[in-house]
């Protein structure tokens, strides 16, 4: 029956596809599929299902020999956490009057300015700026997007970034798993089931209940990247909150239970590892680390070495691949595993069809775990998923330049949102695997740039709610200041995410015939020769000449003896 | 002049053969996988087999040209056209017409002259070709000097050409056994150490004075 009814969809997406008005897309719905089906719901939002909704995870946070902090206060007695307290705020001000410094550090971090220079690049990156191939731009869309601002009241791009007491500690520090985030302004009236039902939040609790944070504190906004579960990096998902071991050795609780924090490693609230400025090969002191020794990057090398394999005849030939080749390039065969899917593809372009005047969503693929995911959404547009998806595997020297706001590009050409250098010839690239996002997406057709949309906003012009992209897109423009030709048009874009997390225990790393075979994970990249793969046909054809001529050659020559052997004898 | 059985090929020489024997035909066996011929093992198994069994024959090349040079064997292999012009036209035509292989083997010449070019060749331009291209190819990452290297190409194509040359060799020799006698006429010698050579009469009494060990007991005439 589902999958009658999936088939019925597809057709009834193909048709409507044909049709100009949509509203006859949504009439023809109403009237061939029965009410009531799992399959698809009115309403837009998707943002109250995003966080650990199971067992907060207790992880290892420091790598002595017990695998836990001992600390020196009991934030539980603390005179100052007794309360009462009724916002947010309230609490970082109690938190700020003990930890008195924080606040000076935390306000430089790029979880509370959205903004990030790239020192080789010199681009201004951060969520504040840039466009990416999901829901495009969060510049504008705070009143939604600042879900998952490390602050309070991020309510538009006018934000009052010298205001600590705004910073949100309990984010990434509470410990009850009662604790979390509404969007900022309230939006479209359809989307008003976002702040329905939650659970009031108990603030001298979630105060006194602190810690360095876990998998749930971090995850609860990185895993749901892009708009939902593990929907951006695809080796990023609700998983990893308590992952088998086979899906992430260090994460998981039969593994070694790390945090997020053991390997982006961190002091004075700032953290190593961002995929805004990557070390795509890691040689400094750090990759030959010593007992004790203090680690300063995110990279594999700064725990295992610059040398990881044992010393065999196997072990000293991986460790000459070191060089060239990312250790999770063969450490995580597939990304999005253990059940949950990532997005894979995305158009924009069907967005905004509407079933009795109201966006819907429908769900079409069910994934590992048995969930079912939305392949269309009126507010979106219609996505592809995958699983277990292998990985593009492409040189990379840790340098991301973008696609900005003021990137003029050729419309001929699909956009990449990022884009990077690197290859066999240069000595800081090595080979890493990326998931690779395609989507169509809206862009100025007469400026050929991309474009900020107004999507969040109780207004007649915000897309979620009007779905209208010649407004969406004319709106913001103009509130952010960026010129507009007054047309739009849809263009292909691709986005590279490199892949770091899932690392699979060592008994599943990548066999090496998976790229040393002439059809195997590499046979895209050029410049260099494999063994396996990048033998010249002429050798072949030379050697199968030489032992095809030999065989052929004494064939030929014990026959005529033996013929003539007989010929003599009669 | 008397001919009698002689042990030609001495302990070391046909634990040299058999051992080469055996490495060569697990170096081609995994190096055509490594090369992507056939899928009869994994990858990594293939070249793990095909390393240890490289070091393992050039370890035994180290014994083998210490053994030549102490023994003098390597006399042995010195090119001469004396005699070759016969070998070559029996293989050529009196093969056909069912004549008896013009050579007969010396004390110190127990290879006929096409035998030992061919030795010689084998030994002094393909197995160093192989051996020395495998070595830079093992040990590629230390002179590719972080970047990777063009010449690899050339390395694994010699490296590669020298192994199917080697396999063009090895159908060859083991033809040749069926040549001039029976297969296990010639298979024999390697196996027990003994041929029938040709002695000179002083190359008997020297034989028969300081290495009686080397004369087959039984008297076998020509």
């Amino acid at each position: 029956m589902r999958m009658k009814r999936g088939l019925m969809l597809v057709v009834l997406a193909v048709l409507g596809a044909c049709i100009p008005a949509v509203s006859s897309f949504a009439v023809s719905v109403t009237e061939d599929v029965p009410r009531g089906g799992e399959r698809m719901e009115l309403g837009i939002s998707e943002y109250k299902n995003i966080g650990n909704k199971g067992k907060v995870d207790n992880p290892v946070t420091e790598l002595d020999k017990d695998k836990q902090r001992k600390f020196t206060t009991d934030h539980t007695r603390l005179k100052e956490l007794q309360g009462p307290f009724n916002s947010g705020p309230e609490v970082t001000r109690a938190c700020l009057g003990c930890h008195n410094t924080a606040g000076h550090q935390f306000v430089k971090n790029k979880h509370w300015t959205w903004k990030y220079t790239n020192p080789v690049t010199g681009q201004k990156l951060g969520k504040s700026i840039l466009i990416n191939n999901f829901c495009t731009n969060a510049r504008g869309n705070e009143g939604m997007c600042a879900q998952c601002h490390a602050g309070y009241n991020m309510k538009d791009s006018n934000y009052d970034f010298t205001n600590e007491e705004n910073i949100d500690c309990l984010v990434c520090h509470e410990s009850t798993g009662t604790y979390y985030k509404t969007p900022p302004t309230r939006g479209n009236k359809a989307c008003a089931v976002m702040f329905e039902g939650q659970k009031p939040i108990d603030w001298v609790n979630v105060a006194q209940h602190v810690r360095l944070p876990a998998r749930s504190n971090c995850g609860a906004c990185h895993f749901f990247g892009g708009g939902g579960d593990n929907v951006k990096h695809g080796d990023l998902s609700s998983v990893l909150f308590h992952p088998p071991r086979d899906v992430d050795v260090h994460m998981s609780e039969d593994g070694e239970n790390f945090a997020c924090i053991i390997c982006h490693v961190g002091e004075g609230h700032e953290w190593a590892g961002s995929r805004y400025n990557m070390i795509a090969k890691d040689e400094k002191e750090h990759a030959r680390p010593k007992p004790g020794m203090e680690r300063e990057t995110a990279t594999c090398e700064s725990c295992h070495g610059d040398k990881p394999h044992p010393l065999s005849v196997k072990g000293l030939k991986l460790n000459d691949h070191v060089d060239r080749v990312a250790c999770e390039s063969c450490h995580i065969p597939a990304f999005a595993r253990g059940g949950v899917a990532t997005k894979v593809d995305w158009d924009w372009r069907t967005a905004g069809r509407l079933k009795n005047g109201e966006g819907y969503k429908e769900e079409g693929y069910q994934q590992g775990n048995g969930e079912w995911r939305h392949t269309y959404k009126s507010i979106k547009g219609s996505f592809k998923y995958a699983e277990n998806v292998v990985p593009v595997y492409r040189w990379f020297n840790g340098v991301m330049r973008y696609t900005t706001i003021e990137t003029h590009f050729d419309p001929n050409k699909p956009v990449e949102i990022n884009h990077f250098t690197g290859g066999p010839q240069d000595a800081d690239s090595r080979i890493w695997p990326f998931k690779r996002m395609h989507t169509i997406q809206p862009y100025d057709k007469g400026n050929n740039t991309l474009v900020y949309m107004h999507l969040w906003g109780n207004d007649d012009s915000a897309f979620w709610g009007n779905y209208d992209f010649a407004k969406a897109i004319k709106v913001g423009m103009e509130q952010n200041g960026v010129p507009y030709s007054g047309e739009y048009g849809f263009i292909d874009s691709y986005s590279w995410w490199p892949i770091n997390h899932m690392v699979a225990p060592k008994e599943n790393a990548l066999a090496c015939d998976e790229c040393h075979a002439k059809q195997g994970r590499l046979k895209e990249l050029t410049g260099f020769y494999m063994p396996g793969r990048d033998a010249p046909r002429w050798l072949d054809m030379l050697g199968l000449l030489m032992v095809v001529g030999s065989l052929g050659g004494v064939a030929g020559h014990g026959l005529l003896r033996i013929l003539l052997a007989w010929r003599r004898k009669h | 002049m008397p001919v009698r059985k002689v042990r030609i090929f001495d302990g070391f020489e046909r634990f040299w053969h058999w051992t080469q024997m055996a490495l060569i035909f697990t170096l081609l066996f995994t190096g055509l996988r490594i090369h992507g011929v056939h899928g009869w093992l994994n990858f990594d198994q293939a070249v793990k087999v095909h390393t240890l069994s490289a070091l393992g024959l050039m370890l035994l090349w180290v014994f083998a040209i210490f053994w030549h040079l102490t023994t003098g064997a390597w006399r042995q292999y010195l090119p001469t056209t004396n005699g070759l012009w016969p070998v070559m036209r029996y293989y050529a035509w009196d093969i056909f017409q069912g004549k008896p292989h013009p050579y007969r083997k010396h004390l110190m010449r127990k290879h006929n002259p096409l035998q030992a070019m061919t030795y010689a060749a084998l030994k002094l331009l393909l197995f160093p070709a192989i051996w020395v291209s495998g070595l830079a190819y093992l040990f590629y990452n230390y002179w590719q000097q972080g970047v990777s290297s063009p010449w690899l190409y050339w390395v694994a194509n010699i490296h590669v050409l020298s192994a199917y040359a080697i396999l063009t060799f090895v159908i060859i020799h083991v033809y040749m056994l069926t040549t001039g006698g029976s297969f296990t006429h010639h298979l024999m010698p390697m196996i027990s150490g003994y041929d029938d050579v040709e002695l000179t009469e002083a190359e008997l009494a020297y034989l028969e004075q300081d290495e009686p060990g080397r004369l087959k007991k039984e008297n076998v005439s020509g």
